[in-house]
């Protein structure tokens, strides 16, 4: 059972983003949504568009801040704002989706991410949970 | 923080002693008491990690304003030699790469102005593309883009955007030397092409304000300012082009420390030395960055003065200065009476050079560089100049510095509530982001006149003029 969650801790100037989930997939699922949704109402963005994004990383960590700033990068990149997420994971190999929509009228423009940072970066197991944490860039 | 850590050496300067065992160079911090006890113990762990960085020259420092940032503490400075090892750091410069502000001095008094200032308002809100998702209506094709990237804001007016006179109030002239734009990713230039002219979000914008007050009459002169006159700061940075350049090389110098033999107290703190390829790497696309930089607040002065001029026909804005602060640069300083070739790091801090230095522009050599400290929409900005024997590598304050976070900012104000607080005060807002104006709420900042205040007390720099907002664009 799924059981992803997104949550946010306190920094002085920028914003620290924490997602949870079953799996470290999920948990990297649930800080992108983190992400997006300071730049938006996620629930307003329609998923009808898919881009894919792969790259390879061994440590955790980096593939956390690898995963964000691809996905900040190709928003940006495309004019587009995303909602929805799919991560997988095979080794150092890493595949996902990100589904969204161009920026229209209607969406609410939260504040702008710039990037995702090393700073208090984490990807770990915790109980049964796997929690992903870093402060984004604002 | 907790003040009794610290080594107070004069009235506004203070020392952070070594624990048992530990190797770092020395760390001052300037500020007052109040000032450095509201900061989080964070700036002290973040500053001393950048004390313990191969190749520092001096102390590692704190400006009035520092607070909590990532890697670097924002408001730290950092100078280090090529000669002696020294590094250079994507975590010293942060995403925002020469981010910083253009003021501009108008021939506008707020008297005659006052009645068309709404209107001023909504069309600058038109004209300036501001917040998330905005695209500018400039489109680059890769040339041109990579032309923005070595040519900066001479690019700019080359193209028309401005005026060749603007430049010589420019850092550098509008265009820093040395920007690689093949070091630059692919998807860092995808990002940018819709984003020249963009204002961007957060902490950014575009403020028309009035000179409330004249601290030093002599320096306000020669920076053309008089009570009363209007002012324009524009506050933004080198937007997704400077946002993917720091993040590629963040991860990119983060995996390549150890191989270079630096052992990195904070991933973020992410570094390489100058001389090594990696550096040299970094050094090339930072630069290109700063050129996007001042490219961009070039042609946000070429918007802003079309749009003055629709309304106020007979309205002159002239580059009072524009300068950066998120940036290392290639400096001389005069070390043990030496002059070393030093890479200044300056992440939250202003450059600040002192009456007199050989790259001031010939009006204001004698009062020394135009430094900006701005504050929240609410309160206001000051205007100061560089300090004679200016101590902290020609660097002063930036800003107000945040007070609290963004989140508890969320959860004490509401933005349309507080746009109608601030028109009550004529301070008029326009934004597409109420969230945005919520986390920007003045009471989330510090106080602006205190940090402008104990700058000029820690010797940084002198209070010219003190700047009320009138109309805010906020991203």
């Amino acid at each position: 059972m799924s059981r992803l969650s997104s949550h946010y801790f306190e920094h002085d100037a920028d914003i620290g983003i924490i997602g949870r989930g079953t799996t470290v997939e999920q948990a990297f699922e649930a800080a992108a949504q983190a992400v997006f949704a300071i730049i938006t109402h996620l629930d307003t963005v329609q998923p009808t568009t898919v881009i894919t994004i792969e790259f390879e990383e061994t440590d955790l960590d980096f593939a956390l801040v690898t995963w964000l700033n691809q996905l900040l990068g190709k928003a940006r990149e495309q004019g587009m704002v995303f909602s929805r997420f799919h991560v997988q994971h095979f080794g150092s190999k890493w595949h996902a989706e990100a589904l969204g929509e161009k920026w229209r009228a209607g969406l609410e423009q939260g504040t702008e991410v710039k990037g995702a940072t090393l700073t208090m970066l984490s990807v770990k197991q915790i109980g049964p949970e796997w929690e992903a944490r870093c402060i984004v860039d604002v | 923080m907790n003040l009794q850590q610290l080594h107070q050496l004069q009235p506004f300067l203070w020392s952070l002693p070594c624990k048992p065992g530990e190797k770092r160079a020395e760390v001052l911090l300037y500020g007052s008491a109040p000032l450095l006890a509201s900061m989080d113990d964070k700036v002290l762990v973040q500053i001393a990690n950048v004390a313990s960085l191969p190749g520092l020259v001096g102390a590692a420092m704190t400006m009035p304003d520092a607070h909590w940032g990532y890697g670097f503490p924002i408001g730290g400075v950092a100078a280090f030699d090529a000669e002696q090892g020294g590094v250079i750091s994507a975590g010293g410069v942060g995403f925002d790469i020469s981010c910083g502000i253009r003021c501009l001095r108008s021939n506008l008094n707020l008297q005659d102005t006052a009645s068309l200032l709404p209107k001023l308002a909504d069309k600058l809100f038109q004209a300036i593309p501001a917040g998330v998702g905005k695209e500018g209506n400039l489109k680059l094709n890769p040339e041109q883009l990579d032309a923005v990237l070595q040519g900066g804001a001479q690019w700019a007016v080359r193209q028309g955007y401005g005026h060749a006179v603007d430049l010589e109030y420019v850092e550098e002239h509008g265009c820093v030397s040395g920007a690689k734009p093949d070091n630059v990713s692919d998807l860092a230039k995808n990002r940018q092409r819709g984003e020249m002219g963009t204002l961007g979000s957060g902490n950014h914008y575009l403020e028309v304000q009035v000179v409330e007050r004249i601290y030093d009459n002599k320096a306000a002169l020669a920076f053309g300012l008089h009570e009363g006159q209007i002012i324009v700061s524009i506050h933004c940075g080198s937007r997704g082009l400077g946002h993917q350049i720091g993040t590629d090389y963040l991860v990119l110098l983060a995996k390549a420390a150890s191989h270079l033999g630096i052992l990195l107290p904070d991933r973020e703190l992410a570094c390489a030395p100058i001389k090594s390829p990696e550096g040299q790497q970094y050094i090339g696309a930072m630069n290109a960055a700063i050129n996007c930089a001042l490219a961009n607040r070039q042609i946000l002065t070429h918007l802003t003065r079309a749009t003055f001029a629709e309304v106020y026909s007979h309205a002159e804005l002239e580059t009072l200065f524009d300068v950066s602060h998120n940036t290392c640069k290639t400096e001389t300083h005069v070390i043990d009476g030496k002059p070393r070739l030093l890479h200044v790091h300056r992440k939250g801090a202003t450059r600040a050079f002192s009456p007199g230095h050989a790259l001031l522009p010939e009006r204001y050599r004698a009062a020394g560089q135009p430094v900006i400290i701005g504050g929240s929409m609410g309160t206001g900005s000051y205007i100061l100049a560089g300090a004679s024997e200016n101590p902290a590598f020609a660097s002063a304050s930036h800003g107000a510095g945040r007070a609290m976070s963004r989140r508890q900012a969320l959860t004490r104000w509401h933005g349309h509530a507080l746009i109608n607080e601030l028109a009550q005060q004529g301070i008029l807002i326009r934004t597409c982001s109420m969230r945005g104006v919520a986390e920007e709420a003045p009471g989330a900042y510090k106080d602006v006149d205190l940090v402008a205040e104990v700058t000029e007390q820690a010797g940084l720099a002198r209070r010219v003029a003190f700047l009320r907002p009138k109309v805010c664009v906020k991203g």
